[in-house]
């Protein structure tokens, strides 16, 4: 399979970048890692006339702490996650993540921003960021602003980036002391995207909950922040009761479409089991 | 559409070509430069019978432009052996029998190289983990994760006289 014909820019700068985007508009696509968009172009779902490559921008992948954030560059590739040893050390529910997003050799190119501003419901950093409460930095003409990971995602393959806009950064509030968090994933094989996905980070304060953020993969149009279920356990004492009564919300408020990984009422009963598994990991996570 | 002039090398040799930017790195290694090695097995990043290094990196070359490729070093399978001696992951596979019908293996040899690189002395879990995005319908794995393992010993065993 070959892609159809396009023309080609591998940008310097950040503004370059932008004016090529300015001037090619929705005839015009970013290529970060390139294995969603790569993949969509050799099977025509994808025609961009102009690939504006941003593979050869410096300064956009890093991992650092900064300002009571943790910022990742959009650049940053899954591989550089999976081998970070500030991630190792400090952000655990990436460990399980990385692990599970696609393969060695995908994780090599995929970056983190491309697996956000795809816009795909079935990638597994949108739900991460929705239980990690992150904010996305997009830069366009203008300059930048920043949007809560609750705005980001607002259809089937649509986000808050604009028009000539492209995401830079990720910057996720640093967890206090007693945090801890667990992303676990039912796929059928390596490299598949998830049956179902579900990532939780907490904070525990004398075997309470202090604070819970709850996302799920590939179980609706949109990825879902499970609000009800991180209401329900935020200032209450931890028991098998409660964590299973969130499992359920957040089984509740998944909407899967029934596929060749499941049906839907398979899913609903995937995501209540993996959410009481995840939450119970994050605990552990967060006491240990 | 406008093609781009890139420089690379390729297992050690410059190159300077102008390529059309849809041309795949799969195909610019297989029918440009007419390395054979390296297999196209799914076309889908699935099978990892592709796979080559771009700067150390393992990458499936399906899923790569060629014109990614300008001022990268590229090393396929041609490209591990030296001119008296296999390289020693080449050596594994031939003394435990870690190919069958042979068409994963130039990919599961450019992973592994990469594997080793990061990892010289993984356990057999790490080596599953490591080669988890290349398939192979022959072996059920057995005896690539011992050859793999053969190359472990015998390169740190080179190292340590070496030292």
């Amino acid at each position: 399979m070959i892609p159809a014909s396009f023309e080609y820019f591998n940008p310097q700068t950040l503004d370059e970048a932008i004016s090529l985007l300015e001037q090619y508009g929705d005839d015009a696509k970013i290529m970060s890692g390139g294995h969603s968009l790569i993949p969509m172009m050799k099977l025509r779902l994808a025609n961009p006339e102009y690939i504006i490559d941003i593979n050869d921008i410096p300064g956009l992948s890093y991992i650092r702490e900064e300002g009571g954030f943790l910022k990742i560059g959009a650049l940053t590739r899954e591989a550089e996650l999976e081998h970070s040893e500030l991630i190792k050390s400090k952000y655990h529910i990436f460990c399980d993540a990385t692990k599970v997003i696609a393969d060695p050799q995908v994780r090599n190119r995929g970056t983190i921003g491309g697996n956000l501003a795809h816009g795909d419901a079935a990638n597994d950093h949108p739900a991460i960021m929705l239980a990690m409460n992150a904010q996305i930095v997009i830069q366009g003409p203008q300059g930048s602003r920043t949007v809560p990971m609750t705005d980001f995602m607002l259809g089937f393959y649509q986000t808050a980036i604009e028009h000539a806009e492209i995401l830079t950064e990720i910057q996720i509030p640093i967890p206090p002391q007693g945090s801890g968090g667990a992303y676990l994933k039912l796929e059928r094989k390596v490299g598949d995207y998830a049956t179902a996905g579900v990532a939780v980070q907490v904070t525990i304060e004398n075997n309470t909950f202090k604070k819970v953020g709850i996302g799920l993969t590939n179980v609706s149009p949109v990825p879902v922040k499970v609000t009800d279920a991180e209401s329900h356990l935020t200032g209450k004492t931890i028991s098998d009761q409660i964590i299973q009564e969130a499992a359920q919300m957040a089984s509740d408020a998944s909407s899967p479409s029934p596929d060749l990984r499941g049906s839907e009422e398979y899913k609903r009963a995937m995501v209540r089991v993996l959410t009481q598994r995840a939450i119970r990991r994050a605990i552990e996570d967060a006491q240990g | 559409m406008s093609k781009k002039t890139i420089t690379f090398s390729i297992n050690g040799a410059q190159q300077t070509l102008e390529v059309e930017p849809r041309l795949l790195l799969v195909h610019l290694i297989r029918e440009v430069l007419n390395l054979t090695g390296t297999h196209i097995g799914c076309d889908t990043s699935n099978c990892g019978a592709c796979t080559v290094l771009v700067d150390g990196k393992s990458v499936k070359s399906c899923t790569m432009l060629a014109v990614q490729v300008n001022n990268k070093a590229l090393l396929t399978v041609e490209g591990l052996a030296n001119e008296t001696e296999y390289h020693p992951l080449q050596e594994g596979f031939k003394e435990e029998h870690g190919l069958h019908c042979g068409f994963c293996t130039p990919g599961m040899l450019m992973r592994a190289v990469e594997l080793l690189e990061h990892n010289p002395n993984p356990t057999e879990d790490e080596i599953r983990w490591g080669i988890s995005g290349n398939l192979c319908r022959c072996t059920g794995y057995v005896n690539i994760v011992r050859a793999i393992q053969y190359a472990a010993q015998k390169m740190s065993e080179k190292t340590l006289a070496e030292a």
